[in-house]
């Protein structure tokens, strides 16, 4: 026994070996495709060429917007001959740390990029971006909040960056007077709350239901879908209003849900497969939607993919690979223009994500309130209030609640 | 063990809000997927299967329930995804084409890689967290609330730690990017259930080492040890069986079958790699263990095949939210009529 065990492992080491260095001569290429091409790209872990490309921007009703005659966006750096008091401060609040960390950064760096740009034009006024962490909790928040407020230098505010910290803590910007612009909290109640003080500064989800449903219905002629829905509050809810927007087109037979953290849908590949459907809404995140649309591509399911925002992340891709080849992913979130992305990339060491254009736009909008003379908190919601210029993802003019008098959703599309 | 609150929670609260009718009873749908859902149970309780042998074996030996092995398993999918990096694949998400010779012999290298990290990690939890207690007599629970602690630990050093220690290129937050060797491709149809060779391959395998540790614990030597200690520790020891060298090996061979275990997942869930990614299995694999009657090696095998087969059919009878509900409710209606499993408690003694 105990010599045939002896013999057997060593077997298997010597196997081992062999292969160790049958394996050091050289990385493995990924057969049938010409590896050569693929060894010029070097980003490590991209799967073939596949990004996340904008393709449109679609309005309510789902028709396309053609792209406005962009007037050029405006420069934060202004005309260089900005006064204003020393210490002058606007506050950066969102997750900087923790699970969600990514969007808050995104946001940050975005932000930080127009300061530089406008501290290194305005010799006479330098601005600085405080950042404040509340890890996209409420209840951190909660904490956050009274330290922004007492802070007297600061006179402008962007963020908070979710939703439910923004509930959580609006009425104490508001009282205090100070404003609040956001470049992601984008559920549909919180300018619901008499808030004078609370910009958005993209599409709500109200928005982005239906206009995807109608996209879908409308302009890309799918007849019936299967929405998926997985089991978080921001799933549910885009599921609601997705099947509400598609009306009959949403098929009833085959609405599987599933729940976050699940890494295999085989149960709801079968119910999609033996379905009459012609495309597949998922309503929910990356971490789910990824093996979700290789599970459906394995299991011979090519339907074309639709998804929101949750799954609009390189994270998706770089999961997914070539199944998420066609996925249509909307977002609220604006693309970062190509220059834009450039400086970003080198400041950072990173590529812009979502809502980097937003942080940037929304401080070149209070940077600009600065540059033209603003020096107080009360000053600056009423230049936010008049505020109607271009930015790099959007044009930006607010109505009465706060909300944008355009709100456009664009659609993303991997290739 | 650290995500059964969230876990029942999210499962209790899910989904109620978009369908009108809670719970659809979809007997229609069971009718027209039976054969592929089928085989689809099959494959996934050959998986719960080969893990609910780790729990049986050291409840068997020791009376412990090893809450850590679903982190035992979550190792093995490490390693045998490290195993695959050092054989110079890089993770994409697309499958490699290696042809089927080569395929098999680095899903064997892999499997190896993957059998090794957990059977040590298993054998070192033993060394680490249960001998020194052992040593000094602790009770049960002691014993119990430490398998809940080490499973937090080894995940939270998945988590934060590894990838610290490799420069980010394991563990995390996100689940690693998959490699992926073999594709789903149909090989042939029963009763118009689609077989794909990623299925073959996996209950193959697995009943490949559902056989060999059966007839290694009923026929060899050590398995003799294994089953002697299960039956009376006592007398073992005085007829010259070593206990500590049982219970080592015990946990080894629990940790090879999950690592075993790892690999065959990971190929029907390239994306399930994650600190997390063993903790809903293991606590699937204990239920099947116990559906089976725990203690009890042939038990184990049969609750984990039919644990698989019956939640698949239970997420189209009854949608697919209600899936891990469907195990357990399972395993308490088997349990109200035979307490012991359905085969009943026993490795080696029969149970009063």
């Amino acid at each position: 026994m105990y010599r045939t065990a002896r013999r057997a492992s060593g077997g298997a080491a010597l196997l081992l070996a062999a292969t160790l260095v049958l394996a050091a001569c050289g990385p493995q290429s990924q057969g049938g495709d010409d590896s050569t091409e693929e060894s010029t790209s070097e980003g490590e872990s991209e799967s073939g060429d596949l990004m996340i490309v904008p393709s449109v921007q679609i309005d309510i009703d789902g028709a396309e917007v053609p792209a406005a005659e962009a007037g050029e966006p405006v420069d934060p750096a202004g005309d260089g001959s900005a006064e204003c008091a020393e210490g002058t401060a606007i506050a950066v609040a969102g997750a900087f740390t923790g699970p969600n960390a990514a969007l808050g950064l995104n946001i940050q760096y975005g932000a930080q990029l127009a300061v530089d740009a406008f501290n290194e034009a305005n010799a006479g006024c330098q601005v600085e971006l405080k950042p404040f962490d509340t890890e996209g909790d409420p209840q951190k928040a909660t904490q956050v909040a009274p330290q922004i407020v007492s802070d007297d230098a600061v006179i402008g505010l962007l963020g908070p960056a979710f939703s439910g910290e923004t509930a959580a803590t609006g009425d104490v910007f508001n009282q205090a007077g100070l404003l609040s612009l956001t470049a992601s909290a984008t559920n549909p109640d919180l300018t619901g709350n008499g808030w004078t003080n609370f910009f958005r500064g993209l599409a709500n989800d109200a928005v982005q239901g239906p206009s995807v449903a109608k996209y879908m219905t409308e302009t890309l002629g799918y007849t019936s879908v299967c929405v998926v829905a997985d089991n978080s509050d921001y799933g549910i809810g885009l599921a609601e209003q997705i099947t509400s927007g598609l009306g009959d087109a949403a098929n009833a037979d085959c609405a599987p849900e599933v729940k976050t953290g699940d890494k295999d849908f085989s149960a709801a590949v079968q119910i999609i497969s033996g379905s009459e459907a012609d495309a597949v809404f998922y309503s929910g995140y990356y971490a789910e939607a990824a093996p979700f649309v290789q599970g459906l591509r394995d299991g011979g399911v090519d339907l074309p993919f639709v998804s929101a925002d949750g799954v609009n992340d390189p994270q998706f891709v770089s999961q997914a690979g070539s199944s998420s080849q066609g996925a249509i992913l909307s977002c609220p979130c604006g693309p970062a223009p190509e220059d834009f992305a450039a400086t970003y990339e080198d400041a950072n060491g990173q590529a812009p994500g979502v809502y980097s254009t937003e942080g940037y736009d929304l401080a070149t909008i209070m940077l600009t309130g600065i540059a033209s003379g603003v020096s107080d908190r009360a000053g600056l919601i009423d230049y936010v209030k008049d505020y109607s210029g271009e930015g790099l993802a959007r044009q930006y003019e607010w109505d009465d609640t706060g909300e944008l008098t355009s709100a456009l959703i664009w659609i993303y599309e991997v290739e | 063990m650290p995500a059964l609150a969230d876990a029942l929670l999210t499962s209790a609260t899910a989904g109620p809000l978009v369908h009108q009718s809670l719970i659809d009873f979809n007997i229609a749908g069971l009718g027209r997927n039976f054969w592929g859902l089928t085989v689809e149970g099959l494959t996934y309780g050959a998986i719960y299967a080969l893990v609910a042998v780790g729990y049986t074996l050291v409840y068997g030996v020791l009376r412990l329930i090893n809450f850590a092995h679903s982190e035992v398993f979550m190792l093995g999918m490490f390693g045998q995804y490290a195993t695959l990096m050092l054989l110079g694949f890089s993770p994409s998400g697309n499958a490699y084409d290696k042809g089927i010779l080569l395929t098999v012999l680095y899903l064997g290298i892999a499997m190896l890689g993957g059998m090794a990290v957990a059977g040590g990690a298993a054998v070192g939890l033993e060394r680490v967290a249960y001998r020194p207690l052992r040593r000094r007599n602790a009770p049960s629970l002691v014993f119990l609330i430490t398998a809940i602690g080490m499973s937090f630990v080894l995940q939270e050093f998945v988590h934060f730690v590894l990838p610290r220690l490799t420069g980010g290129t394991l563990g995390g937050v996100n689940a690693q990017q998959p490699i992926r060797l073999v594709q789903p491709e149909v090989q042939f149809s029963i009763f118009g259930a689609p077989v794909t060779n990623v299925t073959l391959v996996i209950i193959g395998s697995a009943l490949v080492l559902a056989v060999a540790v059966d007839l290694f614990v009923n026929r060899s030597p050590f398995g003799r040890g294994i089953r002697a200690v299960a039956q009376d520790p006592v007398t073992a020891t005085l007829m010259g069986v070593s206990r500590e060298r049982v219970i080592m090996l015990t946990f080894l061979i629990g940790g090879i079958l999950a690592g075993a275990a790892a690999l065959l997942y990971t190929l029907r869930v390239p994306n399930g790699i994650i600190y997390s990614g063993g903790f809903v299995l293991g606590i699937k694999a204990f239920s099947a263990a116990v559906l089976g009657g725990i203690g009890n090696l042939r038990g184990a095998l049969l609750g984990g095949l039919l644990l698989g087969v019956m939640e698949n059919y239970g997420q189209v009878v009854f949608g697919t939210e209600w899936r891990d509900v469907v195990a357990f409710v399972l395993l308490i209606v088997v349990l109200m009529f035979r307490p012991t499993g359905i085969l009943g408690e026993s490795l080696g003694r029969a149970r009063a």
